[in-house]
């Protein structure tokens, strides 16, 4: 089989399963063929799992034979390693969880499964999800499909450079301050975050419970509202998803922008720190836009330059309560030598947790702890009222927001590993619609010296619609999409 | 705000992190400069701001109190790495007196 079947969109390759053009083992091979090809240069993929994908693809082409095909039948799909799959090995990406086998699947994962979609494995990412280049991982770092010595983001870089380099069709991933957003627009993909309760959070690996939310990463802005339509709704397993109608999602998307008024806030438009290249092809997008008969009208964010400020309180102190469970005593890492219990725990986490992680939880700590509480945790609750107000007060204004996802491209492997707030600061555009729960997408919106540009769209809450329509219209209008990259 | 070697020692042992050498330095350091960073939080005044939580307006659901299925005691135990019996198996928590 040749690497055509490794570039299809789900619509194109639900097409050929269901004309009985190929098989679902037919997609499967060849997708194993291209990672045997270029994994060993992107490393996306930690583990496979060709267990599960062989009872899959046999379901698949079964169920294509007998006409009763669900929607995603036969689909290559990766998961980062922060979704539970039940008896298949998942570590957020953390030596600590080093065998892990959970006794049951995520939610989002598993409705993904019903509905047809063939497990590949396993995918890298930043340890715990904390990171944005995917080189926090506690294996190795994964490296960006356009150029080989780049990040390719993260912390769910494995799932957008597998989808990128043609190893996967669907990626999922999470994003808690830009997590899905920045790896989608640093390796030309379409990622997708929605708004928080969306999607179930069950059987995800915690990391900050109030920002945390799994999406899709795909080829087009139609496959990742199949995918998100798919995975959402209500989950009784998760009191915080929402029992909104999933349908929703997929009502009237595409409608195009004309009459739409289009926000473009100017602390984002400026940014401190944005690429010459990424203003330019923002602009370019901008002016697309506006020819599609949406009008672009100016918006103020005026809290945006406290936002990393709030986050860098909220979600470690969020992570130091949720990492709290990794003691050696129920599952993954242990020390056997330890006298005690305390000197157990404190061995285990010694050994198990990687230098950003201990950074984090030191500064959740700290920032919780007796005499600072007020200062720190309390106040940064009280600005994310009002980075949520500034948004409130856009979207009077405007349908939607629109700007650059990351304000650079990707950067060279090493290039902020020794600076926490330089990688910090690639989060700066995305993290707002975390910390105000909002639906994000990125789509690839052209290049900057060779290498993908992200255009963002932000949506009020529920507005998933709005966001998919405005994604859509961009895309077809400017005729950019998701390419997949050589690899060479 | 910086982060004094101290209190990085102070925050390790409440998170149980356990510190290598040289790890007191690196990290007051690093954390020194987050924490310069997120000084700028105490610009704003948010006197009369009410915090938030939780930004979507879900409330707490319950449901009815009946006996569900849920693991079994060797699906519970089989990730533990020292199960015995049917337990978790732990070093001693108290000394002896």
């Amino acid at each position: 089989m040749s690497d055509d079947l490794t570039q299809l969109t789900i619509k194109e390759a639900s097409r050929l399963l269901r004309l009985g053009s190929i098989s679902s083992a037919d997609l499967v091979t060849a997708h194993v063929q291209r990672i045997e090809r270029v994994d060993p240069k992107v490393k996306a993929f930690l583990r496979f799992t060709p267990e599960v994908w062989e009872r899959q693809a046999n379901e698949a082409d079964r169920r294509i034979r007998e006409g009763t095909a669900p929607p995603l039948a036969g689909i290559p799909l990766a998961v980062k390693d922060v979704l539970c799959v039940r008896g298949v090995e998942t570590t957020a990406g953390s030596k600590i969880l080093g065998g892990f086998k959970p006794p049951y699947t995520a939610t989002a994962v598993q409705r993904l499964f019903d509905a047809g979609a063939l497990m590949i494995g396993v995918t890298n990412c930043d340890e715990f999800a904390m990171g944005s280049s995917t080189e926090n991982s506690g294996y190795f770092p994964t490296h960006n499909p356009w150029d080989l010595d780049r990040v390719p983001g993260g912390s769910s870089g494995g799932s957008a450079a597998a989808v990128a380099s043609g190893e996967a069709i669907i990626g999922l991933g999470t994003d808690t301050g830009g997590s899905i957003r920045q790896p989608a627009a640093l390796c030309g993909v379409v990622g997708m975050k929605p708004t928080y309760g969306r999607v179930s959070r069950y059987g995800l690996i915690a990391f900050a419970s109030s920002l945390d939310q799994i999406g899709p990463f795909t080829r087009s802005v139609d496959d990742a509202a199949i995918v998100l339509s798919l995975m959402a709704g209500f989950d009784p397993l998760d009191a915080t998803s929402s029992n909104r109608a999933p349908m929703e999602v997929l009502n009237n998307f595409g409608g195009g922008v004309s009459g739409m008024r289009l926000g473009v806030p100017r602390e984002y438009y400026d940014v401190k720190g944005i690429e010459p290249g990424v203003k330019a092809a923002i602009d370019a997008a901008l002016l697309i836009l506006r020819r599609q008969g949406a009008e672009i009208v100016d918006v103020s964010l005026p809290h945006t330059d406290y936002g990393l400020a709030a986050y860098y309180i909220i979600a470690p102190a969020e992570c130091s309560s949720n990492l709290a469970r990794y003691d050696g005593v129920r599952f993954g890492m242990s020390d056997d030598d330890a006298p005690n219990i305390t000197e157990q725990y404190t061995q285990v986490r010694r050994k198990g947790f990687g230098a950003e992680v201990r950074r984090r939880i030191m500064l959740g700590t700290y920032a919780l702890s007796t005499g600072y509480y007020d200062a720190f945790y309390l106040k940064a609750q009280k600005v994310r009222t009002l980075i949520k107000r500034d948004f409130d007060a856009a979207f009077e204004k405007c349908d939607a927001i629109v700007s650059a996802t990351s304000p650079t491209v990707a950067f060279p492997i090493g290039s902020k590993t020794q600076d926490p707030l330089s990688m910090y600061l690639c989060d700066v555009l995305t993290l707002g619609g975390n910390l105000a729960g909002l639906p994000g997408i990125s789509v690839p919106c052209g290049t900057s010296d060779g290498l993908p540009v992200g255009l963002q769209v932000l949506g009020p809450q529920w507005g998933e619609n709005l966001v998919l329509r405005v994604a859509r219209a961009y895309e077809q209008a400017s005729e950019i999409h998701a390419e997949v990259a050589d690899v060479v | 705000m910086p982060l004094s070697k101290d209190e990085v020692r102070h925050v390790a042992v409440l998170a149980r992190l356990g510190l290598e050498p040289g790890d007191e330095d690196y990290y007051a350091e690093q954390l020194s400069g987050i924490l310069g960073h997120i000084e700028r939080l105490q610009q704003l005044d948010t006197e009369d701001i009410p915090p938030t939580a939780q930004v979507v307006e879900i409330s707490a659901r319950l449901r009815d109190d009946e006996p569900r299925p849920c693991l079994t005691q060797e699906e519970a135990l089989a990730n533990a790495p020292h199960a015995v019996d049917g337990f978790f198996r732990v070093p001693s928590i108290q000394e002896e007196t």
